[in-house]
């Protein structure tokens, strides 16, 4: 299989990177980029961990082609901050204990920018089905829910 | 280590919530997890499963596999050797099968090649004969004579007569005459219950990273609960002496006990040292589910005799639990813990554990305590439905509290049980008003826990701050925990002192994080690591007073003079003492090892509300309170967590998740799509009460709190059923449509 050369945009940033026609975006992310940010908890789009966007949209970067890359704009968790600022929904979910092993953080976060971005006053039954498709097997959940409302207050009165 | 005399003592800092030391690199994704790692030259290992439950291995041809380009080396159970340790030997033959194949999913063979992609490609091209044998999946069915044998000769000798050689350990407990408690019954009741095996669910797949040099040393990066655990087990396999290895534990992106052993590091470390470089292995989801975990399952049945005003007068439970291809000891945490929760004259449990064609059951969140106190919380509601008595009323009547004999044996010291019941009785949730199929139940929940093996090295650092060296792996935000507990006793900053985990050669022997272990052994060590430094800084202000050690005293993060020479000099702190160490004889550290004990038991109470759709079977939480002793919360937001993290697991095994295995014995449902863990819309909040009945074991009261949160939730929620729509549930999951049967044959 004959590998492929790709030009993108990757947290603003312009990036190149060459993969092959089997290789997932994730797969590209993680091992030809570094950016281990982008968890895979089960490489069928089932748990989540894996969410970036791509051109705006929350998407599972499991079930995404590295070539699909080509043109297109690519945000990760390396990117949620701006220099050592920290996004308000990152700050929350520290603050407010949102974590424990850590291992959904960063799916969670990525697809919960994704929500308030959309929707900056959700309810919280509107946030628990935005994040349906993002296992915590930690928490159950509850911290999280609490954290993404106080964080989409804050941006609402930012 | 006792409980301080000064336990009233108003703490600081213990109680707060300041953010975890580990946040930022969390939130970031620039927290190194098992799959993160690298190292320059790497190969890419695969595994290849048995696609059969039960099957001899003729033959493993991989003459083609080697051949292919970019493959560098395959390994069998062949190239380990035979441990005389048999727990390493069956962790070695659960990773590769010797002679037969055990299970659908039993690792067979493994190669390493330069790619993920090319390893993959190998694993077609390596050629297994087997000869298929008859399996067994069932726990009765395995026990019965005649059942496929899964192993041979593993049966302790008092398994009795007439069963299988499959059935390997027997346990009884209890105390009293079992006759004379039902002859003072007024009603009697015995029910049959099954819990299907559940897996741990952790969302971070088993990882590593082995390089093994032609010197034999060797370094394991890998994600665990225990890396010293993975350091002696994998020496034994590999033949290494135990300073040859260097284990360094990840970040753990969950465990549950499910990472408390280890399913591919032996593999890994001997394709390193078959190619000599660094191989990397990172299991895929299906291999987790195939390979790893999973939980027993269960067949039970109890009975309990009660008197009409609910005091229970006898108990008695008989549990199987299968736990897979090997050997376990499940059972025996099962019914130890059964009626624990309960003050009886006549108790007796027995247990026996069973070995199946199933992945091999690894440790889950209080191993074998769900499962017997489901049946027992179920019969303990269908008396209080039956004789008209409030459900936590009966528990307070029954509830074991200092001074009684446990079911298990030990005389209970004190425990936190009927003030979790009270706090529930007086909470608003358990009056507030229920509608058409909603329901109520609850559940007592219980866990032993557990100290162990634990050193802690404290390092003043000259610029007046603290560095905490520890070995227990951090899954629920232990780090923050212990610079808590450091930063109270020192009177310093918490943001004063980090605490990192170390690697097996950077400190003594650390028993895994489990048992609810870390905030109460760990902590146990580091308060006292700090006392050892206090007691060197103070010596080194008496020094440069010019009077006796003794004379001075640490208060507030300060060495002070007391008795005749209070007054005469400035306090020194903690950062003035550390600035001229150098010249009062060099650095200051503290340091305590220990095996503790006194870990102090836990209990929990649940409130559950669900409302259950009679079109469907389909069973909603509607509201869930979660009552627990913790004995002191050193960071309350971490001990809410842990119960509404195992609350919902509990949730999850009651509803939904179960191992389902077709007439081949092969698992249906490997994947999350059809393995079905909670997520959040399935769920309301989980509210949480924290009780605080301190620990006679702990200096500060800390009582593991990890681990009781996933007993009660499966009785909680039968029993919320039943109330809800008149049907008792005895096997688990409730899953919609066993739900929807059993309410159509009510007619």
């Amino acid at each position: 299989m004959k590998s492929m050369h790709i030009s993108t945009t990757i947290n603003g940033d312009s990036a190149e990177f060459v993969c092959g026609p089997d290789e997932t975006l994730l797969d590209v992310l993680r091992n030809r980029l570094g950016l281990t940010g982008a968890k895979e908890g089960c490489g069928t789009g089932d748990c989540g961990a894996c969410s970036v966007t791509l051109n705006g949209r929350l998407v599972c970067s499991c079930l995404v082609m590295g070539a699909e890359a080509e043109g297109a704009e690519i945000t990760t968790i390396e990117g949620m901050a701006e220099g050592d600022q920290l996004h308000p929904l990152q700050k929350a979910f520290i603050d407010h204990a949102a974590l424990q092993c850590g291992i959904c953080t960063p799916g969670i976060l990525v697809a919960a920018k994704a929500l308030l971005d959309k929707n900056p006053d959700p309810t919280d039954t509107e946030v628990r089905y935005w994040l349906a498709g993002n296992l915590c097997r930690c928490t159950g959940y509850d911290k999280i829910i609490r954290a993404v409302q106080i964080a989409a207050k804050e941006m609402r009165s930012a | 280590m006792a409980l301080d005399l000064h336990a009233k003592r108003v703490f600081k800092q213990v109680g707060t919530r300041p953010p975890r030391p580990d946040g930022v690199d969390k939130v970031t994704g620039r927290a190194m997890f098992g799959a993160d790692a690298t190292a320059p030259g790497m190969l890419f290992a695969r595994v290849l499963r048995s696609p059969h439950a039960h099957a001899v291995i003729k033959s493993i041809d991989a003459a083609d596999a080697l051949a292919l380009k970019g493959v560098k080396a395959v390994v069998t159970s062949d190239d380990f050797g035979l441990p005389e340790d048999m727990f390493a030997r069956d962790v070695q033959d659960n990773c590769l099968a010797r002679g037969k194949a055990l299970y659908h999913g039993h690792g067979v063979a493994a190669v390493a090649a330069i790619s993920d992609a090319v390893a993959k490609q190998a694993l077609k091209l390596i050629k297994v004969d087997y000869k298929v044998l008859p399996h067994v999946t069932d726990v009765d069915e395995a026990m019965k004579p005649g059942a496929p044998v899964v192993q041979e000769g593993r049966s302790e000798e008092n398994v009795g007569a007439g069963l299988s050689q499959n059935v390997t350990t027997y346990c009884e407990f209890g105390h009293g005459d079992l006759k004379a408690g039902f002859a003072k019954a007024d009603k009697i009741i015995e029910r049959s219950f099954k819990t299907a095996a559940t897996h741990q669910g952790y969302i971070e797949p088993h990882a590593c990273l082995a390089s093994v040099t032609s010197d034999g040393k060797a370094d394991l990066w890998c994600c665990t609960q225990g890396q010293f655990a993975v350091r002696t087990v994998c020496a034994e396999i590999m033949g290494m002496e135990a300073s040859q290895l260097r284990v360094t534990a990840s970040e753990i992106g969950g465990g549950f006990g499910g990472k408390t052993t280890v399913f591919i590091e032996p593999i890994a470390l001997a394709l390193s040292r078959k190619t000599g470089r660094p191989v990397k292995m990172v299991m895929s989801r299906e291999e987790v589910f195939k390979a790893t975990g999973p939980t027993v399952s269960s067949s039970m049945d109890v009975k309990i005799g009660m008197t009409k005003d609910g005091r229970i007068t006898a108990g008695e439970a008989k549990l199987r639990y299968q736990g897979g291809a090997f050997p376990t000891g499940t059972v025996t945490m099962g019914a130890q813990s059964a009626f624990a929760a309960y003050d009886l004259e006549a108790v007796r449990t027995y247990g026996w554990n069973v070995m199946t064609n199933r992945p091999k059951e690894a440790a889950y969140r209080a191993p074998g305590a769900p499962m017997a106190i489901f049946a027992v919380e179920s019969v303990v509601d269908e008396f209080c439905q039956e004789l008209g008595l409030d459900p936590l009323d009966v528990r307070l009547k029954n509830a074991a509290k200092k001074g009684t004999k446990s079911a298990y044996g030990p005389t209970f010291d004190e425990i936190g049980l009927v003030a979790t019941l009270e706090a529930a009785t007086a909470h608003p949730h358990y009056k507030a008003p229920l509608g058409p199929n909603q329901g109520r139940g609850l559940s007592c929940g219980f866990w032993f826990n557990f100290g162990g093996n634990t050193c802690v090295s404290l390092n003043i650092n000259t610029d007046g701050t603290v560095g905490i060296t520890e070995g227990n792996p951090d899954i629920g935000g232990s780090r923050a925990s212990i610079s808590l507990m450091a930063a109270e006793e020192l009177g310093i900053a918490y943001d004063k002192v980090r605490t990192i985990i170390a690697d097996t050669n950077s400190l003594g022997y650390n028993d895994i994080t489990d048992g609810s272990r870390v905030t109460f052994s760990v902590g146990l060590a580091t308060i006292e690591a700090a006392r050892n430094a206090i007691r060197i800084m103070c010596a080194r202000a008496a020094k440069i007073w010019g009077i006796d050690e003794d004379a001075v005293v640490w208060e507030d993060g300060a060495a002070k003079p007391s008795g005749p020479n209070a007054g005469d000099f400035e306090p020194m702190t903690l950062a003035d003492i550390a600035a001229v160490s150098a010249e009062t004889g060099g650095p200051i550290a503290g340091h305590h090892e220990v095996n503790a004990d006194g870990a102090g038991v836990s209990f929990g109470v649940h409130l559950a509300d669900v409302e259950v759709d009679p079109e469907t079977g389909a069973t909603k939480v509607l509201r869930y309170t979660v009552f627990q002793d913790a004995g002191r919360a050193v960071h309350p937001d971490y001990v809410e967590g842990q119960m509404q993290g195992g609350a919902v697991q509990g949730i999850g095994w009651a509803l939904n998740e179960e191992y389902i295995y077709n007439d081949e014995g092969k698992l249906q449902n490997a994947g999350f799509l059809d393995y079905r863990v909670p997520v959040a819309s399935d769920l309301p909040n989980i509210d949480t009460v924290i009780l605080e009945i301190p620990n006679p074991g702990h200096p500060y009261g800390v009582r593991g709190v990890g681990e009781t949160p996933i007993v009660p939730p499966l009785a909680a929620l039968a029993n919320a059923v039943s109330r809800a729509v008149g049907v008792r549930m005895t096997e688990l999951p409730m899953s919609p449509p066993k739900l929807l049967k059993a309410l159509s044959g009510k007619g």
